[in-house]
């Protein structure tokens, strides 16, 4: 690290400014054409759901925007029985309790596993890590058994979001980052001023890992957000629990219906990816790096 | 002030020093009673259950010991399993081997000649993998779809007949690797920018000095540099693509479609357990999946650690 020169990269980056050369040009046109792939789906959804049911599908195909997006979005609810806003507040709620249990439990047992000494640490830790091995389908039969013959949550939304709420992925992204970004003699600070060890966690450590809070939240938020084959599974399939991909599926009813509001479904789908837009374009960067710094190491 | 330096009452140090010493078991304690509920307990009994005949309509303590047999009829030629292992696998290979030939080379390009855009890139590559696979699969169905979609359009405009993409017991593999792809794809992209971002530029400095070439550097510095991220990501893919089931469940429905092309054996399970209610066959099928996972990890650990050695 410190012996080769540093100047000498100093140089290419000058060389390396101008960035708009036309020899670049194959290179930018390679990249914009992964991002038009990246994101047409998403830019089409929109356009379908703004067009009379019957017109979603015409040949030629519609390519912009019509005027019929609260006509779709009026057949949305009635098709739904007004249950939409209901699906919506089904969906948000378990996404959010999932991310609020996660990120505290699996900050405190990432905290204790990076600042504490105890008997037991290392093999504890890797215990943990060795559950990540288990594929999780193998764990989709029995978990729902115990669900349905012994605590009997089968068709509520908690089982969908209790389970994993202190997860070995969660615990290991939490413990990596504390290890590294946050110095022991502040929490020994902490103590020598009286605080609890819960109390040093809660006013210390908490606001100092607000990154990989957003982080680990994002993907959490997301996971359970779009957690389709647990809420079918857990039969989460009444009309005061049903989820959005769900309702998704049984408005679809498979691919190949034909005798279907396509228009309102295009609006159920475009509900249903909006509020990740909103998540991730507020936070893409922050997840981005956390993630990947968190797969790099180790 | 001076209330920190007198010495703090006798039984206060003792509680203090004792939430000290079992903070840390407290603080990771939710993981371990969520995993002896959710996990430890359900693993066993399906283990005990992929032994057993029993449906949960019979009710706890109404199982059959079949021993082996449900392993046997899972692994028989008159069973499903293989199908759907070989569908799986094919449709893995479709859509992860491209991913990886198509992510290297973008996350190349950008880290090394549009590094300043590589925010903006990454996160709009991004983008397919954080959506809704349940709506995604809408899209792409209608997008699919024979007479009125997008894609046989565009076939259209070039003079080619219209293609049954999901009609086409042949095409259906294809067409539901081409989802798995566009959705992986950016994540792959990601993952490889940030293996290129923690390469030191010295070593190219270094191999700059040596008289290296570009393509030198890249076979002798990025590559085997890139070696960790690479297993990591191959892993991801592996273990991702052979428990696919949102996608094919979407686009075809739960037989997979026609001819059952697309049945993958995540589908074949979950029919197995929760449409046909037989649950130590659908648990041996999981365990059998398991091994399937495990053996494809370890070709993939070997073949990343031989290749190590060879350098």
């Amino acid at each position: 690290m410190t012996s080769t020169p540093v100047p000498a990269i100093k140089p290419r980056r000058q060389v390396r400014r101008p960035t708009l050369n036309w020899r670049r040009a194959p290179l930018w046109t390679v990249m914009l054409a992964a991002c038009f792939l990246s994101v047409v789906p998403f830019y089409l959804m929109f356009v379908w759901a703004s067009h009379p049911s019957a017109e979603v599908f015409t040949f030629p195909p519609h390519l912009w925007f019509g005027g019929a997006f609260a006509d779709n979005a009026q057949a949305l609810m009635r098709i739904t029985d007004g249950q939409a806003a209901r699906q919506f507040w089904n969906s948000l709620y378990i996404a959010a309790a999932s991310t609020v249990t996660t990120l505290f439990f699996c900050s405190l047992a990432g905290y204790a596993f990076a600042m504490y000494d105890f008997r037991g640490k290392r093999p504890l830790f890797a215990f943990i890590l060795g559950t990540m091995l288990i594929p999780p389908l193998v764990m989709d039969i029995p978990s729902f058994l115990v669900m349905n013959n012994v605590l009997h949550w089968v068709g509520q939304p908690r089982a969908l979001w209790v389970p994993g709420m202190a997860n070995a992925f969660g615990i290991f992204l939490m413990r990596q980052y504390i290890t590294s970004a946050l110095p022991r003699e502040l929490i020994e600070a902490a103590r020598m001023d009286g605080a609890t060890e819960f109390g040093t966690f809660r006013m210390v450590v908490l606001p100092l890992i607000r990154p990989i809070l957003a982080t680990l939240g994002v993907v959490t938020f997301v996971g359970a957000w779009n957690n389709f084959k647990g809420a079918l599974i857990m039969k989460l399939s009444e009309p005061d629990t049903m989820t959005l991909p769900l309702s998704l599926r049984r408005m679809a009813g498979g691919a190949t219906n034909v005798n279907v509001d396509w228009g309102a479904i295009m609006m159920l789908v475009v509900i249903t990816v909006i509020p990740l837009l909103i998540v991730f374009l507020f936070a893409s960067r922050q997840v981005i790096s956390g993630l990947t710094s968190g797969a790099v190491k180790d | 002030m001076s209330q920190r330096l007198t010495a703090p009452p006798r039984a206060r140090l003792s509680y203090t020093r004792l939430q000290q010493r079992f903070a840390p078991y407290v603080f990771i304690s939710p993981f371990f009673l969520l995993f002896l509920i959710f996990g430890l307990f359900p693993l066993l009994f399906s283990l005990f259950l992929a032994f057993h005949l029993w449906s949960p309509l019979d009710g706890l303590g109404h199982w059959k010991f079949v021993g082996f047999e449900n392993f046997t009829l899972a692994l028989g030629a008159q069973d499903m399993f293989w199908k759907t292992l070989k569908n799986t696998l094919w449709i893995g290979l479709l859509s992860g081997i491209p991913q990886h030939l198509v992510a290297l080379p973008l996350a190349f390009i950008i880290h090394q000649s549009l590094r300043r855009f590589q925010g903006a890139f990454s996160t709009v590559l991004f983008l397919p993998y954080i959506t809704n696979a349940v709506a995604i699969a809408i899209v792409f169905a209608t997008l699919y779809s024979e007479r009125l979609g997008i894609l046989n359009y565009l076939r259209g405009l070039i003079g080619l007949d219209p293609v049954r993409w999901l009609g086409d017991p042949s095409m259906v593999p294809y067409s539901v690797a081409a989802v798995v792809f566009w959705r992986f794809v950016g994540w792959n992209t990601v993952l490889y920018l940030s293996g290129l971002q923690a390469i030191s530029e010295d070593v190219y400095e270094a191999a700059t000095v040596d008289g290296a070439n570009q393509v030198q550097k890249f076979w002798f510095i990025t590559l085997p540099l890139l070696r960790p991220m690479m297993f990591y990501a191959f892993t991801l893919t592996i273990v991702g693509s052979m428990q696919l089931f949102e996608e094919p469940f979407m686009l075809l429905n739960d037989g997979g479609g026609s001819g059952g092309a697309g049945l993958t054996t995540a589908m074949h399970i979950f029919n197995t357990a929760f449409r046909d209610l037989d649950m130590g066959y659908a648990s041996a099928m999981s365990w059998l999946l398991f091994l399937a996972i495990f053996v494809m990890s370890m070709l993939n650990n070997a073949l990343f650690s031989r290749g190590g050695e060879r350098q």
